[in-house]
């Protein structure tokens, strides 16, 4: 990284900085943020296989195992880029050390880009970890890498900029586990990484489609047996609006300064 | 001790370091401050007095960019911390007042960090060293700061506010809660960033600091501030002295208790307005028959000063 930091301008050193930083946060407890959601993602793998395999086809020729993997990755990729930007703001928000940024001259938009590319290395950290380790397990292929790529990306970037907005309005620990447990664990879980949507009926089907992390599920999933339950231009119009959308909001809120600068 | 000293552009040298115009705050139906105007010049060593809730803390996080004025403009060396921030934040350096710091790093990591977030990069590093090395940190350089003690981690926060060099620093009570040798390294510590042409700005629960230190002083109260002068002037606002009896077990006469300022374990300190009152207090003490086992004429001190313009107790916030 010592020839990154030489090249690097200084316009940009505090944003550097500052996504180093994250980065080495998050690594700097690696066996919580890394290890840990890899393992629960591999007993996911193991019993919902176990019990479901045999009993449930939702793609042709595609075994249930296989079917699982993709929203498993993508789940914990979702779960983590959120994780890593919320739990790392309201921790230093509670902690007070915050200051220490707010007193540079990052401005609100590396602020942003800082914390949004951290978040982002954890997820891609996090799935592809997932992915290697499932692959020992399970004769997974690629159809179409570009659309893993793009919609692991969008995801990441998405659940990150929803972490900040978390991260910005939580005052406490127990406000971010509501955030966590409420909204976040309900809409990954609700959102197809088990499941196709065609096997719900057609109430439960409408309800999904209001649900942004499907859409993140299952264009994810159409990069690996390029079949899925919508079109993946669909969901890529769809990830790309709640994206632009909450960018738009977390921007707002950090340029204005709500819960940071009083 | 040493530490490199800040040379300013020519062209700097007649921009105050600091100037505040009409500057209020408002917390809804609270007016915390209601229009500041105070002037810092380059090189100062100043300090800002109050007791708690005078509004001193909003000033300062108002300067230092953490909070937004409901009204009025600051300047740090030139640059309005609204319009221009970045420039105004690269010129500025703040202790907190709390010790607060990032629990997954060490002394060394965690002040490469700060540098880093100032545009500075590994040619900072010697600089970095040297501000470990002034301030007796090298030895816990690897330490991680959730295991520093609380002094330690203060000094960590003084050379967290240096790494960027910045020509001015607030201090916001730098020296609570230290112990007596680790308080007087601080001082000799600022006192040579104000000899190396720092700007200092100090807020102090101690008032013996600001009279020791501060060559000018602001006291402020419930928003306002209320004197603004060097610190030897407004010490000779007021030519009284005190008289400080030392009594043991004897209680103080009657007729001398409209002179009381405070008396506890037998230590009794009478104001005077006149020099004549000694010989007064002593008639009385002896037609009371009350042995006097000490005594001393103290001059006034900047207490005095801050108890006759603020009222009530001294204390920082």
């Amino acid at each position: 990284m010592n020839l990154i930091d030489n090249a690097i301008s200084p316009a940009w050193r505090g944003t550097y900085t500052l996504f180093k930083k994250e980065l080495f946060r998050f690594w700097r407890v690696a066996f919580q943020t890394v290890a840990s959601p890899i393992l629960t993602a591999l007993l996911y793998l193991l019993i919902f296989s176990h019990a479901l395999e045999g009993h449930v086809q939702v793609y042709k020729g595609v075994p249930y195992k296989a079917f699982l993997i993709p929203g498993l990755i993508m789940m914990s990729l979702l779960q983590n880029a959120f994780a890593n930007s919320s739990s790392s703001l309201v921790q230093s928000k509670i902690m007070g050390s915050i200051v220490f940024v707010l007193l540079t001259p990052i401005s609100y938009l590396q602020f942003f880009i800082a914390f949004l590319a951290a978040a982002i290395i954890r997820g891609f950290l996090v799935g592809f970890s997932i992915y290697i380790v499932a692959i020992w397990f399970v004769d997974l292929h690629i159809m179409h890498p570009l659309w893993i790529f793009a919609f692991a990306l969008l995801g990441s970037a998405l659940l990150g900029t929803f972490g900040i907005i978390a991260g910005i309005w939580a005052d406490k620990f127990d406000q971010m586990a509501a955030f966590q447990n409420f909204v976040i664990m309900p809409l990954t879980f609700l959102s197809g990484v088990f499941y196709s949507i065609h096997s719900l009926p057609p109430i439960w089907q409408t309800i999904s489609k209001f649900n942004p992390f499907f859409y993140m599920i299952d264009g994810f999933r159409y990069g690996f047996f390029g079949q899925a339950d919508i079109s993946p231009w669909i969901s890529l119009v769809v990830v790309v609006a709640f994206l632009l959308a909450l960018a738009w909001l977390c921007l707002k809120m950090l340029k204005s300064g709500y819960k940071l600068r009083g | 001790m040493s530490v490199t000293a800040i040379k300013l552009a020519p062209v700097m040298q007649f921009v105050p370091a600091i100037k505040i115009e009409q500057v209020q705050k408002r917390f809804g139906d609270l007016h915390v401050l209601k229009g500041i105007d105070l002037t810092i010049n380059q090189g100062e060593f100043f300090g800002l007095l109050g007791p708690n809730g005078a509004g001193k803390s909003t000033l300062i996080n108002i300067l230092a960019g953490l909070l937004k004025s409901t009204h009025g403009n600051i300047a740090i060396m030139g640059h309005d911390v609204v319009n221009d921030y970045q420039s105004a934040r690269l010129a500025l350096g703040v202790v907190p007042q709390e010790l607060v710091f990032d629990p997954f790093f060490n002394v060394r990591e965690m002040l490469r960090f700060q540098a880093g977030y100032f545009g500075r990069g590994r040619e900072n590093d010697a600089w970095v060293d040297e501000i470990i090395e002034s301030l007796g940190l090298t030895d816990k350089a690897h330490t991680n700061m959730r295991k520093l003690s609380g002094g330690m981690k203060r000094r960590a926060l003084i050379a967290q506010a240096l790494v960027h060099k910045p020509p001015v620093i607030v201090l916001d009570e730098p020296t609570a809660g230290v112990d007596v040798e680790l308080r007087q390294m601080l001082w000799e510590f600022i006192k040579k960033l104000n000899r190396d042409g720092h700007t200092i700005i100090l807020t102090t629960h101690y008032l013996e600091e600001a009279e020791t230190l501060c060559e000018r002083v602001a006291m402020m109260k419930q928003g306002e501030i209320v004197a603004l002068d060097t610190t030897a002037n407004l010490l000779s606002k007021l030519p009284g002295k005190n008289l400080r009896l030392k009594l043991g077990n004897s209680t103080l006469p009657a007729a001398l208790l409209p002179m009381l300022k405070n008396g506890e374990n037998g230590v009794f300190t009478l104001a005077l307005t006149d020099l004549n009152q000694i010989e007064f207090a002593l008639s009385e003490l002896r037609k009371a028959n009350v042995n006097v086992e000490d005594m001393q004429l103290i001059e006034a001190d900047l207490e005095d000063v801050f108890m006759s313009l603020v009222g009530g107790k001294a204390g920082g916030g």
